[in-house]
């Protein structure tokens, strides 16, 4: 059997790659660096006690009390593990990670719903993006951004395009047809079908995609810390370097509370009508007239 | 409704007349590449949609079908699932390509039109109803009744007043701040009515839109159609597979079967004489009762008379016809009672010479050519004359005997 060296190819392509488009990965670097610092900044300046009213607030105004008191409880614990910074950081990449995607994934997966050539050459695509194993893609992106946040940011962000794409196809798809076969019949345009008819039905399937896009990052960032991330990410790998259990166990615990906010939120927001009190104050008077048959001629 | 004289004019003899829809030779084979062309060729042959199927795999969905609509015409396409008929209702808009024939939307071929224009003419000359309503569930009946003129680019004013003015049409004003989800199934297919009238087109296109509604439902349905119809007087093209609708809604019914047209005409035309066994049988289970009208079952008074006839012809004449008493009429033949036999014979006994209008009773009842059977079936008979039927202005045209409803209430070949 002769060896196909499959490995090198991919190797000597990156390095040509790396050669070829210096520029480009400069700038996607400063760019997504500038972006992270911001935000990072944004939410590691303010102290705890006034992020955690105002993360309670917003999970009372999409959800209800539940999360409420979830949201509250959770980062004061985080507060008193002495994490907090750590979970800011962490958050600030999965947002940025998680916005890239939607960015990138929510037109990919319009594009797919429409031509069915498209779907058939971006599924395989999709499913080498899901399998291969996280670490793997932490080489290639250290290769080209070095050691840092961008490349956990870059490595987070592809790894979590896919369910954004899948799920924005199988909600357009999913779009009662007749109804846009209506659209169709009264003349519209097919870029207002998709903004007016086939976008806003699948709202549902497009916010459940992101909700998936937001909670693979975060799975994705604590690995990232393996290229110096920053973050909850580099608690956890410290610890696993040095076998320390406490510390371990106080990193993952951060990680699985920041992920049960973010996955109970974004899930909230998914939903329509919205559960929680924003949707309880604009709804009130439109929900009380109860329906009456109409006359009829 | 229109009346029967002018439902029963045939396109053929109409070609100067106006025609909003004209279709010819309209084919449609489902599928693409070699099979397609093959039975299409086959098609142009003559050659049968299930032997097609079997030869190439390929389906024909509409097979040579041509009619035309008039202007304010409620023209119904009938036939059973599978027939093609939603088919071809989507070959008259181009939701569906035609393979093959021709459509012209008042005058104007829709071959030739490229995307822009036949999305104008969408938008501007046809709007159409859907089965399953087809809302946008997103947005308010209000905002979905305005859907067509939102697309047009129509300002928020004008926009606002015409969707209103749609949602009054059908009943449903008061509630145009719901979203669909909120309503039943009929009111939602009132707001799929109001979101075509709102858009004001000259063409109206139906697929089936009662087939999910619940029978008393329909019927409402039914009968707001018929009404809005007598008002804005649209050119409908309307598609069913319930006989009974067709015959109740329609100025004429095309009767469409494998993708073929079996024939077109009036209700009554239909059910007086079915083209073919198929249609025979089909009509056999129609209400006739509220299907024909007076007009169809109408007849020539047999015996008339008036104030200066003399007493001994009339009874003369009732004798003749075996009668027992006859309607007076006045100059202009209005009719101005019944006259008995018994007073004849006394009048002729004491030499009476005229009718006198003391001898005439009111023992009689009328009707209007346009009503249903059903709505006579309790007056004819009731009076020893026929039931007479009369115009706006008072005028005998004819009379009802009790024999004729009977007669044309059984059907042709079954008994």
């Amino acid at each position: 059997m002769p060896r196909i060296e499959l490995g090198s190819y991919v190797e000597e392509f990156i390095t040509w790659l790396l050669r070829a488009i210096p520029g480009v990965l400069d700038a996607i670097s400063a760019v997504v660096t500038a972006i992270t610092d911001a935000l990072t900044l944004v939410l590691t300046g303010p102290p705890f006690w006034i992020w955690i009213p105002v993360l309670a607030v917003a999970a009372l105004l999409v959800r209800g009390v539940g999360l409420a008191v979830y949201t509250l409880l959770a980062f004061l614990l985080i507060c008193s593990l002495d994490l907090w910074a750590e979970t800011m950081e962490t958050l600030a990449v999965v947002l940025v990670a998680a916005v890239i995607a939607t960015a990138v994934g929510v037109p990919l997966g319009i594009w797919a719903a429409r031509k069915r050539a498209a779907s058939t050459v971006l599924r395989p695509i999709l499913d080498f993006m899901q399998t291969t194993p996280v670490f793997v893609y932490l080489i290639p992106a250290v290769f080209f951004f070095g050691i840092g946040a961008v490349p956990g940011v870059v490595a987070t962000t592809i790894f979590a395009i896919p369910p954004a794409v899948r799920l924005t196809e199988l909600g357009i798809r999913g779009v009662d047809p007749e109804v846009v076969e209506a659209a169709h019949a009264f003349g519209a345009h097919p870029r207002q079908i998709l903004r007016e008819v086939q976008l806003p039905m699948a709202l549902p399937s497009i916010m459940a995609g992101i909700n998936q896009v937001i909670m693979l990052a975060l799975s994705m960032v604590v690995v990232a810390g393996l290229a110096g991330a920053g973050g909850l990410g580099t608690t956890v790998v410290s610890a696993v370097t040095q076998l320390d259990i406490a510390a371990g166990f106080e990193g993952g615990l951060a990680v699985v509370l920041l992920a049960i906010f973010l996955d109970r939120f974004t899930a909230a927001l998914a939903q329509r009508p919205l559960k929680g009190y924003w949707s309880k104050l604009r709804n009130r008077e439109p929900a009380a007239a109860a329906p009456t048959p109409a006359p009829v001629a | 409704m229109s009346t029967p004289t002018t439902a029963r004019a045939r396109p053929e003899s109409a070609e100067t007349e106006r025609v909003m829809i004209r279709c010819e030779g309209l084919t449609k084979v489902f599928g693409s590449g070699p099979a397609a062309t093959e039975a299409l060729e086959l098609s142009r042959q003559g050659v049968g949609r299930s032997e097609i199927q079997k030869r190439t795999g390929v389906t024909l969905a509409v097979h040579d079908v041509s009619f035309d609509v008039r202007p304010g015409e409620l023209f119904v396409v009938m036939g059973l699932s599978g027939s093609g008929k939603s088919t071809l209702v989507r070959l008259l808009n181009r939701l569906i390509e035609p393979s093959d024939g021709t459509i012209e939307i008042d005058g104007r071929g829709l071959g030739g039109l490229d995307d822009a224009e036949l999305r104008e003419l969408r938008n501007r000359r046809m709007s159409m109803v859907f089965q399953h309503f087809a809302l946008l569930p997103h947005r308010t009946v209000r905002q979905n009744a305005e859907y067509g003129l939102q697309i047009r680019g129509v300002g928020e004013a004008e926009r606002r007043e015409k969707g209103e003015w749609a949602l009054e049409q059908v009943g449903l004003a008061e509630r145009a701040d719901a979203l669909p989800g909120q309503l039943s199934g009929g009111m939602q297919q009132r707001v799929g009515l109001a979101r075509a009238l709102a858009s004001d087109t000259d063409v109206l296109l139906m697929d089936e839109p009662y087939s999910a509604l619940d029978p008393l439902i329909r019927r409402d349905m039914q009968a707001l159609l018929l009404r809005l119809q007598r008002e804005l007087n649209k050119t409908v093209v309307f598609i069913t597979h319930d006989l009974n609708e067709a015959m109740l809604l329609g100025d004429r019914i095309l009767l469409l079967k494998d993708g073929r047209l079996v024939q077109v005409g009036t209700g009554p035309e239909i059910l007086a004489s079915p083209a073919d066994d198929y249609v025979a049988d089909f009509v056999a289970d129609v209400d006739r009762t509220r299907v024909l009208t007076a007009q169809d079952v109408i007849h020539p008074p047999r015996v008339t008379a008036r104030l200066d006839d003399r007493p001994a012809d009339v009874l003369h004449r009732l004798g003749q016809a075996e009668a027992t008493a006859a309607y007076v009429l006045d100059d202009d033949d209005r009719v101005l009672g019944v006259v008995h036999d018994d007073w004849l014979a006394l009048a002729e006994a004491t030499r009476t010479q005229e009718v006198s209008r003391d001898s005439l009773t009111d023992d009689y009842l009328t009707t209007a050519a346009d009503r249903p059977l059903i709505d006579i079936l309790q007056q004819v008979g009731r009076h020893p004359v026929p039931l007479a039927v009369v115009d706006d202005g008072g005028k005998l045209v004819g009379v009802v005997p009790r024999a004729a409803v009977l007669a044309a209430l059984v059907t042709p070949g079954r008994s």
